[in-house]
């Protein structure tokens, strides 16, 4: 029997409409503005904090939708309205105190048999929900050379603990020179250095009692991937530390990040805290000898010199007590007694003994406290964009030590609270193992947020319903048919990308949007086909059979030539135009289906295995 | 088919329009060339929306007072939304940068503003985006020469991918010559042009060698003639399916993704143009024949089969 399918063909097509009906049904239901806690400890919420979230919101008068646990084992609370979520949000961060991220959020409201069908509403994009989104670059120069630097204090003594007598090891452009008595020790050291660092590589100096020692492609590599990775992470603490809901932390190439924040709208404070190099360094200060010859360019063996905020110099032990590395905890406050903002600290076990010992021995001397911050600055040399990082040391305070103190003590002479703030959160969050620059930004506020979704909703329904006027007007009911098709290719895109949780940015919607205008063509070609074959005084039943025949391998070399350049805008392009990739590239597959299968078995429904005599075409 | 238009022989009119929208193109692209959005520059772009009106003379003079002299200020959309433009500057950190426009335009005006959106692109990613776009259009182009030759025959694809460069080229005349901005999304819509336009090609050549293998007499510029008029109707169809929602897109999708609509709408009317009277035209100037595409073996008769 012509223009009849297999029962079985029926049911598949059948099955793809309803699966896709279910998993597209969870985009209509919206958010609800809420509010997220979670544990800075990675330690797990228990329902004693439940209870005391509770407690804490009831006392305010402030009845959530919802309380309870989502995916990621975070408290989910659910307010009716954006003013109780803004009211609950700045309670509890005050209430719960440090040790709880509490986050704005847009949870989907999705039904909860949806949810336990795995159906999720699709990810918007930053471009739709607002928020921020960060390129940052990794500084693997600077990372290189730290570790040159490493490498020069762990030749010093490797040499000192051989006895072997040396003259000088200096870092220079890409090498570190060692240099020796004679030609007797230079092989010596050769079998040191040879022996302990697997990753460095000897060549020859200038003269036989010099070394020039590199660092091996190997291990210039492992240390750009460890300062990505160690950078990666630290940038999670510190996000962590803003309070983000929902954060991508991803790399991107060798030396890049990707940081999306959603929602974030004090984008200056975001940018102050990711880019953020700083870290401190504890210091005894040098007061035998006279500041002043030092400034004059006699600084003494030892020490380095040093400024404070106010410009003052001050001479400063060369050896370093303890860094910001040690710091276990940190938190902001004002200091009892002067009421000027602190930040007050905690150092790990390793730390902790430095610190001690040093005091115990120097009590009544001064201590200073450096803050070093890496700032990077464009500058337009000659027509070309030339960056310069800039090292910037500050002493933030100098402080007599009073007493022995080794775990816990506090440091004040900060500017103002926001200072200390940010201190205490960078010390807190670690340091990024080599600085990083933000090479692109794009920020979004919600409510162009808003107005996106709103204009592409608008142009995709304007859109669609222009072509399904225009088709069911010009092909009657094969019109129709192609019609139904389409509704049913749209409810599988957005089916498809709420299963693949892919983004959802506006260029997305534009390639939707395009998909609507194109998908009917596979439609077109066979309607046409169609007409075509009647004209040829065709039966209809042979023609509705010839016009799909003859019009599929048109369709296939069309649509997989237009998927081509869709995959290679996949493959080429960054952030928007992905977007715009995906859902090109699923409206072409899912057209084919819908166009050919879906409509084949609507024509059949109507028209086949009976005696027609005119088709409405 | 009813409608018999001898398309081929307007193939002399075609080629002096096509030759002169080309020059008129090129020309302006080497004189005047693309206003190239921050994507591919650099730099900083600061939307900020407000209340009420505001007048971009009293926003200008608010910048040059706090030193954002070179920056560029127009209305966006509508005359409450104002984007601000500012080229990559020396010796301030990005971070600061957005807050600081804000604080000089709201320095001296009561109507306060708000940030609805920022862009900062630095200028070696600037490069890259370019380069990779560039890179982009190639590879596709390379893509479909290749698929194209595969399937059809080299004078095909040869036919298909001038039709391409003639769409890419008038397209970015259209945008050199009205000065409207050449940004990321542009890029992208002109990659999907790309894809419509062939799409449109493929359509026809796939009648056109349909036909060659079917009617035994003719001439080739006849049978493609007869080609041409049997899939206009579609060819015509589906653009104007891709036209409606595009307008659509363009009026109603907002300032954002406005020349993306924009680009694709003269895309779409160049590419249905070039299909007909650009790609068929070359196919038959390099000589195409029946022997050309009578085959020895039955190549895309499993495909045809399928549904």
């Amino acid at each position: 029997m012509q223009n009849h399918f297999p029962l079985w063909k029926n049911l598949l097509i059948l099955i793809v409409f309803f699966v896709g009906v279910i998993y597209a049904l969870p985009n209509l239901y919206g958010d609800d503005p809420s509010v997220q806690v979670s544990s800075t400890r990675s330690t797990h919420l228990e329902q004693e904090q439940t209870t005391r979230i509770e407690n804490i919101l009831k006392n305010a008068g402030l009845v959530p939708k919802t309380l309870g646990k989502d995916k990621k084992d975070n408290i989910l609370i659910r307010f009716d309205n954006t003013e109780k979520q803004m009211h609950a949000a700045d309670l509890l961060r005050t209430e719960l105190g440090s040790g709880y991220t509490v986050a704005l959020n847009l949870a989907p409201a999705t039904p909860a048999w949806l949810n336990a069908l795995g159906a999720s509403p699709m990810y918007l994009g930053l471009d739709l929900r607002g928020g921020v989104h960060f390129l940052l670059e990794v500084d693997m120069d600077a990372a290189i050379k730290q570790a040159q630097e490493r490498y020069i204090n762990d030749i010093r003594s490797a040499l000192r603990t051989a006895k072997i007598r040396y003259r000088g090891v200096s870092g220079e452009q890409g090498a570190i020179r060692v240099k020796l008595k004679d030609e007797k020790t230079r092989l010596a050291a050769e079998q040191v250095i040879k022996d302990e660092f697997r990753g460095l590589v000897i060549d020859e100096g200038a003269n036989n009692s010099e070394l020039l020692v590199q660092l091996a492609k190997a291990e210039q590599r492992e240390i750009k991937k460890f300062a990505l990775a160690q950078n990666m992470t630290t940038l999670r603490n510190r996000v962590n530390e803003l309070g983000v809901a929902e954060p991508v932390i991803q790399q991107q190439g060798e030396n890049r990040i990707v940081v999306q924040l959603p929602g974030v709208q004090d984008t200056a404070r975001a940018k102050e805290i990711l880019g953020a190099t700083a870290t401190l360094e504890f210091r005894l200060a040098d007061v035998e000898h006279d500041v002043q010859q030092a400034v004059q360019g006699h600084v003494p063996v030892g020490t380095r010199l040093y400024h404070e905020r106010d410009g003052t110099p001050i001479l400063l032990k060369r050896r370093i007590i303890v860094t910001g590395d040690q710091i276990v905890d940190a938190s902001s406050g004002l200091d009892q007694n002067s009421g000027s903002a602190s930040v007050f600290v905690t150092l790990n076990g390793i730390g902790a003994k430095k610190m001690g010992r040093t005091t115990r021995k120097n009590i009544g001397k001064p201590m200073a406290v450096v803050f070093i911050e890496h700032k990077t600055e464009t500058r337009i040399v000659d027509g070309k964009k030339v960056r310069k990082k800039k090292k910037v040391e500050e002493v933030i305070n100098v402080a007599t030590i009073r007493d022995t103190f080794s775990k816990r003590f506090q440091i004040t002479g900060l500017d103002n609270t926001q200072e200390a703030r940010n201190l205490a959160l960078l010390l807190r969050a670690g340091a990024l193992a080599a600085p990083v620059d933000i090479v692109e930004e794009r920020t979004v506020g919600p409510s162009l947020g808003q107005d996106n979704i709103n204009k592409g909703m608008i142009s995709v329904l304007v859109g669609l319903l222009l072509v399904l006027v225009f088709m069911g007007f010009y092909y009657k009911v094969f019109g129709l048919v192609a019609d139904m098709a389409l509704v049913f290719n749209l409810v599988i895109i957005i089916a498809i990308l709420s299963m693949l949780q892919a983004t959802l940015t506006l260029p997305g919607i534009a390639g939707i949007v395009l998909t609507v205008g194109m998908a009917v063509d596979a439609n077109v070609l066979i309607f046409e086909r169609i007409r075509e074959e009647l004209k040829n005084r065709n039966s209809p039943q042979a023609s509705i059979y010839t016009g799909y025949e003859k019009a599929f391998g048109t369709i296939f070399d069309a649509n997989i030539t237009t998927l081509l350049v869709a995959l290679v805008l996949f493959g080429f392009g960054t952030g928007p135009i992905k977007g715009f990739a995906v859902t090109l590239s699923i409206g072409i597959i899912t057209s084919m289906f819908t166009a050919i299968l879906g409509s084949r078995m609507l024509i059949n429904w109507i028209y086949g295995g009976r005696r027609i005599a005119k088709l409405t075409i | 088919m009813k409608q018999n238009f001898d398309f081929l022989g307007k193939r002399k009119i075609a080629l002096l329009f096509s030759g002169l929208l080309l020059l008129i193109s090129i020309v302006s692209l080497a004189a005047k060339g693309l206003v190239l959005g921050i994507d591919f520059t650099g730099g900083t772009l600061v939307e900020i929306g407000y209340q009420q009106p505001v007048d971009l003379v009293t926003l200008r003079s608010a910048l040059e007072a706090k030193g954002f002299g070179d920056a560029t200020v127009q209305h966006f959309g509508t005359a409450k939304d104002v984007l601000i433009r500012l080229k990559p500057k020396s010796g301030v950190s990005n971070a600061q940068l957005s807050s600081d426009v804000l604080a000089a335009v709201n320095s001296n005006t009561a109507n306060h503003g708000e940030i609805r959106r920022v862009e900062f692109v630095g200028p070696q990613v600037g490069d890259e985006l370019a380069e990779d776009g560039g890179l982009a259009m190639l590879y596709s182009m390379f893509g479909i020469l290749l698929y194209i030759a595969w399937r059809f025959e080299y004078k095909f694809s040869l036919g298909s991918v001038a039709a391409l460069f003639h769409d890419v080229i008038i397209t970015l005349g259209f945008f050199s010559i009205t000065g409207m901005e050449f940004d990321l999304t542009v890029l992208a819509a002109i990659l999907a042009v790309i894809g419509y336009s062939l799409n449109d090609t493929i359509v026809v050549f796939d009648r056109i060698r349909e036909n060659f293998r079917k009617l035994r007499k003719g001439r080739a510029e006849e049978i493609m003639n007869t080609s041409i008029n049997q899939t206009l109707s579609r060819t015509l169809m589906t653009s104007l399916t891709t036209i409606l929602v595009l307008v659509a897109l363009a009026v109603l999708g907002g300032e954002i993704i406005h020349n993306f609509a924009i680009a694709l709408l003269v895309g779409v009317v160049i590419g249905t143009y070039s299909s007909i009277f650009v790609a068929s035209p070359i196919v038959l100037a390099l000589g195409i024949s029946k022997e050309d595409l009578m085959l020895p073996e039955k190549e895309g008769a499993a495909i045809d089969n399928l549904p």
